[in-house]
C-alpha cells in the first residue's frame, strides 16, 4: 500500500506506550488487580510491551493474555478472505479483575465488540478497559477507549497501517490509501 | 527508559515465509482428496478448538444462526455424539435423522433425503453410511456442505485427523515416523483415511492383517506389508489398531476372537519386544481380549481417551472450515 | 425408388473393395458398385469426402422390450440405433417375460415388425427363464427365427448344463453365446478387482471370474464340436485362452464392446454410476490386450452391449446401482477415436468388426456387404465432422453413458436401411 503520511516513528510509539502505562497505573486507585489482555495480531505484540512497561514502572507483575477474536466474528461468511485462526491464552481467572484491553486500531469498534464478548465467556471482569494505538474515528458501535496512543482523524477511503518490530521488522503507524 | 528485548524477533522471520493456506472446499469428503498444506490447517485449527475445550465456558457463537444435520444410516453412538457436540460448541443447532426414521424406511434415496435436508435450509450435513461413496455422491447432488463421517469401506476423514492430531501431540511430528495399521484392512475406512493422511505427511506406514483382509494393490499407495502382527510393531513409533468386525467377516478370516486375540491380539507380552514409548492408538470401541488385552487399553500406552477429546476438537475445525469456506476468486 | 450414391469412398472388405465407387439401389437391393455409374434415379447423394459402409451389425442390444418399457423400447432403441449407422442388430432376450420359448419370440417379433426402424433379429434363452438348470426346445426356436442362443445378463453356472446345451446347439446347428461370469468368484462385486476397488472402498470382481468360464466353455465347444461365441471380452486373460483356443481350430468367435477398450477402471474413482457395468472397466494391460485382439483377429466382432438403465436404478449409490450403460450411438465414434484415429486398426478392419464379421457368425444373409444383390443397407459417415455427444441429442429412452458431452470426430450422416434413405445428420426421422 502506498503510504500517504507516516503519523508515529518508533520513539512517537515507544514514547505512546510509557505514556499509557502511566495512565493506566495512575488511574487505578483502588489499586484492582491489573491484567493485560492484547487483541491478535499486533494488539499482542503492543499489550506485551505495555506489560513490559507497567512492571518497569511499578514493579508488579500483570498477567498476559492473547485473545484471538476470529470465531466470534459477525461477518465471518462474508469477508472476502477466511481469516486465520489462531490460539487464544487465557491463562487465568479474569472474574474479578481489572483487564485491560490492547488493539492496535480502534476503528468501527466491531472488533472490540467481539473481544468483549469473547472475555465474557472467560469469567466476569470487575472492569474492563481499552488501550489503543491509534483512534482513527468513524465508530459503528457505542464504543470508545480509555488510553489513546494518538487520535489519527481519517477519511473512510484511507487505511491506517501499523507496523510493529515483532511483527513487520519496523514500528512505523502510517496512514495510506485503500487499494482498489 | 530501554523495553527489554522482544521475544517475538524470531516469530517475526517464521512469520515472513509462510504463506497462509485458504480453505475453499464446501466439503470434507476424503483426506485422498486433502492437500499436505490442507490437513495442516485443519489440525492447526484443531488445536485452537482444543483451547476452547479447555474454558470454562466450553462454546464459541461462531455457527450461531447456523444448522446441522447429522445424518446417520449405520448405527454409531460415539462419531455422533462426537459431531454433536462439536456443532452445539460452535452454537449451531442440531438435527438427527437416523436410518430408523420413518422416510428412510419408506425407502427415500440417499440423495432425495439430502435434497430434502437442503430445502429445510440445513447449513451441513454430517453424514455415515454403508455404501462407499456416499457422501462424495450426495456432496455432487446438493449445494450445501458435506461432511463424510464414514462411508463404507470407503474414508472416515475426521477419524484420520483426530488420530493425526494425537500423534503429533504425542511425538511431536509426522514426518519420519513409523506407523503401523493393525486389522481389517480390506473393509476399513479407517485404514484408508489413516493411509492418505499419514503418507501425505510423510510418515512411513505399514499395514498388517492376515492375507485375506489385504486389499488388492494397496503397495501403490505407498505402505509396507506385513502378515506378522511382531513384525508391524517391531519398529513401530505408533500402532493404529482397528476394530475386528466379526460380524461382517464374510471371508472367514478367522474362526474365532480366541484366534484372533491369539495370532493378532496386543498384549503387555508382544509390546514388550516394541519401543518403549510406542503409542498405541484404537478408533473405539474397543473389543478387550480380541483386538487388545485389557492391560493394554488401559496402559500407559494407550492414547485412546486422547483420542476422543481429540476428536471433537478436530470435528469443530472441520465444521468451521466447510462453513466459511471461500471460493477462490 | 431408386438412388445413386455418387462419389463416396466405398469400404467393403468383403468384396475387397476400398475407393471412390458409386453405388445404385433399386428395389431396396444394392443392384450395381462401379466407378462412375451414369443412370437416372430418384434420389441422387453426393457421397464426396464420405465414407461408404455396409450398414452395422450390433450383436449384442438389451431392447428392455416386453417388461421395461419405461426405459427402452425397440422404436426408441432402433431408432438410436440408425444415429449410431446401425442398420440390423440382435437382441438379448434379458426381458420380462425372458424370451425362452417361441411364442414369446413371436410376440416380439411381432414387436419388431411394427415398431422397429432397423433389423432386429432375435437372441433366444438357453435355458429356461435363463436360470441355467432347463435348456430350451432349441429345435423349436431356430425353427422360430432364432438367430443364436445365450442367457446373458447370466452365465450358465453348471458346467454339465452347459456341456448339454452346447451338444444340443451342435445337434440343431446353432449359435450359442457366453455371458463368462463365475458367480461363485464375481459375487457380490461391482467394480474391477485392484487398486480403484481399494481405493474407493467397493467390493472387486477378480477378472477370474472371467477368463475362468472363457476357458471352460471353449474346452466343452471343442469336446462337443459346437459354435461359441464370447460376449463382451474384458480380461487380458481372456484375450490369451480365445487366441489359443482358435490355433487350435475350435468354433469361437468373441466380441469386445467398446466400454473396454475406451475406459480403464480409473474412470470410476469419482463414484460416477456410469462407470458401473459388467464384465467391469478394467485395467490398461486389458485395455491395451483387447486392442491388440481386436488388431489380430483374436476378436472378431464390436458389440455394444446396450444396456438401458432409468435415473432411478443409477442415480443411487454404487454398490446398488444397476450394471450398464446404453452405447448404440457411441458405438461406432469411439470405435474412430480409438482405434482407427489411433492408428491400431484400419478403416477395412473396423467395417470387418462392425459389419461383416457379425453377419458372418449370426449367418445373416445378404447383411455386411455391398455385393450385387445385398441388402441396401448402407452407412454413409463423414469422417471429418466434429460433434459433440450430447444428452439432449441422445435418442435412446435411457440416458445412463459416461460419454455424454465427450467430443467426437466422425459421424454417421446418413442411413440407408432396406433401399430407404433416413438422414441422421441434424434431423430427426
Amino acid at each position: 500500500m502506498k503510504s500517504k503520511a507516516k503519523i508515529l516513528g518508533k520513539s512517537g510509539i515507544q514514547r505512546a506506550i510509557i505514556r499509557i502505562a502511566h495512565e493506566i497505573l495512575e488511574r487505578d486507585k483502588e489499586k484492582k488487580k491489573l491484567v493485560i489482555v492484547g487483541i491478535r495480531n499486533r494488539g499482542e505484540y503492543l499489550a506485551h510491551r505495555i506489560a513490559t512497561a507497567l512492571e518497569k514502572i511499578s514493579g508488579e507483575k500483570a498477567p498476559l493474555g492473547i485473545l484471538d477474536i476470529t470465531l466470534y466474528r459477525d461477518d465471518l461468511t462474508e469477508v472476502a478472505e477466511q481469516p486465520i485462526l489462531k490460539e487464544t491464552k487465557i491463562g487465568f481467572d479474569i472474574t474479578g479483575k481489572k483487564v485491560i484491553l490492547v488493539d492496535d486500531v480502534l476503528y468501527t469498534g466491531r472488533t472490540i465488540r467481539c473481544a468483549m464478548d469473547q472475555l465474557i465467556d472467560f469469567g466476569r471482569p470487575a472492569i474492563i478497559q481499552l488501550a489503543v494505538l491509534v483512534d482513527r474515528g468513524h465508530r459503528e458501535l457505542p464504543i470508545r477507549a480509555d488510553y489513546v496512543g494518538k487520535n489519527v482523524p481519517t477519511a473512510l477511503n484511507e487505511i491506517v497501517e501499523v507496523k510493529l518490530e515483532e511483527a513487520d521488522g519496523v514500528d512505523e503507524v502510517a496512514i495510506c490509501e485503500k487499494p482498489g | 527508559m530501554v523495553l527489554t528485548k522482544s521475544p517475538y524477533a524470531k516469530s517475526r522471520d517464521k512469520m515472513a515465509v509462510k504463506k497462509p493456506v485458504v480453505w475453499t472446499k464446501k466439503d470434507l469428503l476424503g483426506i485422498e482428496y486433502l492437500t499436505k498444506e490442507e490437513i495442516e490447517l485443519i489440525l492447526d485449527n484443531a488445536k485452537s478448538f482444543k483451547e476452547v475445550l479447555g474454558r470454562p465456558l466450553r462454546k464459541v457463537p461462531t455457527l450461531r444462526g447456523k444448522t446441522v444435520a447429522n445424518l446417520f444410516y449405520e448405527p454409531s453412538t460415539r462419531t455422533r455424539t462426537s459431531f454433536e457436540l462439536a456443532a452445539k460448541r460452535l452454537s449451531a443447532d442440531v438435527v438427527t435423522m437416523l436410518k430408523e426414521s420413518s422416510s428412510i424406511q419408506k425407502g427415500e434415496t440417499l440423495i432425495d433425503t439430502g435434497k430434502n435436508l437442503e430445502a429445510l435450509k440445513i447449513d451441513i450435513i454430517v453424514v455415515r453410511h454403508s455404501s462407499s461413496g456416499a457422501a462424495v455422491m450426495l456432496s455432487r447432488a446438493l449445494n450445501i456442505s458435506v461432511v463424510n463421517a464414514g462411508d463404507g469401506w470407503h474414508e472416515h476423514p475426521t477419524q484420520a485427523l483426530l488420530d493425526i492430531l494425537t500423534l503429533k501431540e504425542k511425538l511431536g511430528r509426522i514426518k519420519g515416523l513409523s506407523v503401523s495399521i493393525i486389522g481389517d484392512i480390506a473393509h476399513s475406512r479407517v485404514a484408508r483415511s489413516n493411509i492418505w493422511g499419514l503418507t501425505k505427511l510423510g510418515a512411513n506406514v505399514t499395514v498388517c492383517a492376515p492375507k485375506k483382509l489385504i486389499p488388492a494393490g494397496i503397495e501403490k499407495l505407498g505402505v509396507n506389508i506385513t502378515t506378522s502382527v511382531e513384525e508391524a510393531i517391531k519398529k513401530a513409533d505408533a500402532i493404529n489398531i482397528l476394530r475386528m468386525q466379526f460380524e461382517r467377516d464374510e471371508k472367514k478370516a478367522f474362526p474365532s476372537r480366541m484366534e484372533y486375540f491369539k495370532t493378532y491380539g496386543i498384549t503387555e507380552e508382544r509390546l514388550k519386544k516394541a519401543k518403549k514409548n510406542i503409542i498405541v492408538m484404537h478408533p473405539g470401541p474397543i473389543n478387550r481380549g480380541v483386538e487388545m488385552s485389557a492391560e493394554v487399553a488401559d496402559g500407559a500406552n494407550s492414547v485412546i481417551l486422547e483420542q476422543v477429546t481429540n476428536g471433537i476438537a478436530v470435528r469443530m475445525a472441520a465444521l468451521y472450515l466447510v462453513a466459511t469456506a471461500k471460493k477462490n476468486k | 425408388m431408386s438412388i445413386l450414391i455418387k462419389n463416396g469412398r466405398v469400404i467393403d472388405p468383403a468384396n475387397k473393395r476400398n475407393g471412390i465407387f458409386d453405388i445404385l439401389i433399386e428395389r431396396g437391393k444394392i443392384t450395381k458398385v462401379a466407378e462412375n455409374i451414369d443412370k437416372e434415379a430418384g434420389e441422387i447423394i453426393d457421397a464426396k469426402d464420405k465414407i461408404v459402409i455396409p450398414g452395422l451389425i450390433d450383436m449384442h442390444v438389451h431392447l428392455r422390450e416386453p417388461g421395461r418399457e419405461d426405459i427402452e423400447t425397440v422404436a426408441s432403441a432402433t431408432r438410436a440405433a440408425l444415429s449410431g449407422g446401425i442398420t440390423s442388430l440382435s437382441c438379448m432376450p434379458n426381458t420380462y417375460p425372458a424370451i425362452d420359448n417361441c411364442s414369446e419370440m413371436k410376440r416380439l417379433r411381432d414387436i419388431t415388425k411394427k415398431d422397429a426402424a432397423c433389423f432386429v433379429f432375435i437372441t433366444g434363452a438357453i435355458t429356461k427363464e435363463r436360470a441355467g438348470v432347463e435348456i430350451v426346445d432349441m429345435k423349436a426356436m431356430k425353427k422360430e427365427g432364432a438367430v443364436a442362443l445365450s442367457d446373458d445378463g447370466n452365465a450358465v453356472q453348471d458346467g454339465a448344463v452347459m456341456r448339454e446345451a452346447l451338444k444340443k446347439a451342435k445337434e440343431n446347428n446353432i449359435l450359442l453365446i457366453s455371458h463368462c461370469e463365475n458367480k461363485n468368484i464375481s459375487k457380490n462385486g461391482v467394480i474391477n478387482e485392484g487398486m480403484t476397488a481399494t481405493k474407493l472402498g467397493l467390493r472387486g470382481i477378480p477378472k477370474k471370474a472371467e477368463y475362468e468360464f472363457v476357458e471352460r466353455d471353449i474346452k466343452l465347444a471343442g469336446k462337443t464340436g459346437a459354435k461359441i461365441h464370447i460376449a463382451h471380452v474384458s480380461a487380458k486373460e481372456s484375450v490369451e485362452i480365445i487366441r489359443r483356443a482358435k490355433k487350435e481350430g475350435i468354433l469361437v468367435t468373441a466380441e469386445a464392446a467398446p466400454q473396454h477398450f475406451s475406459l480403464e477402471e480409473s474412470a470410476c474413482e469419482t463414484y460416477d454410476t456410469r462407470t458401473k457395468m459388467n464384465p467391469p472397466l478394467r485395467s490398461a494391460e486389458d485395455v491395451k490386450a483387447i486392442k491388440e485382439g481386436l488388431k489380430d483377429g483374436t476378436i472378431d466382432a464390436i458389440a455394444s452391449d446396450h444396456a438401458p438403465h432409468g435415473k432411478h436404478e443409477k442415480e443411487i449409490e454404487f454398490d446398488m446401482a444397476a450394471f450398464g450403460i446404453i452405447g448404440l450411438e457411441t458405438s461406432l465414434a469411439l470405435s474412430i477415436i480409438n482405434l482407427v484415429d489411433k492408428k491400431i486398426i484400419s478403416w477395412g478392419r473396423l467395417i470387418e468388426l462392425m459389419s461383416v464379421n457379425p453377419a458372418r457368425i449370426l449367418d445373416l444373409k445378404h447383411k455386411g456387404s455391398l455385393s450385387d444383390a445385398s441388402d441396401a443397407d448402407i452407412t454413409i459417415i463423414d469422417p471429418e465432422k466434429e460433434w459433440v455427444y450430447t444428452r439432449d441429442s441422445i435418442r435412446s429412452k435411457s440416458k445412463n453413458s459416461p460419454f455424454i458431452n465427450r467430443r467426437f470426430k466422425g459421424k454417421v450422416v446418413g442411413v440407408i436401411i432396406g433401399g430407404k434413405l433416413e438422414k441422421v445428420d441434424c434431423e430427426t426421422i
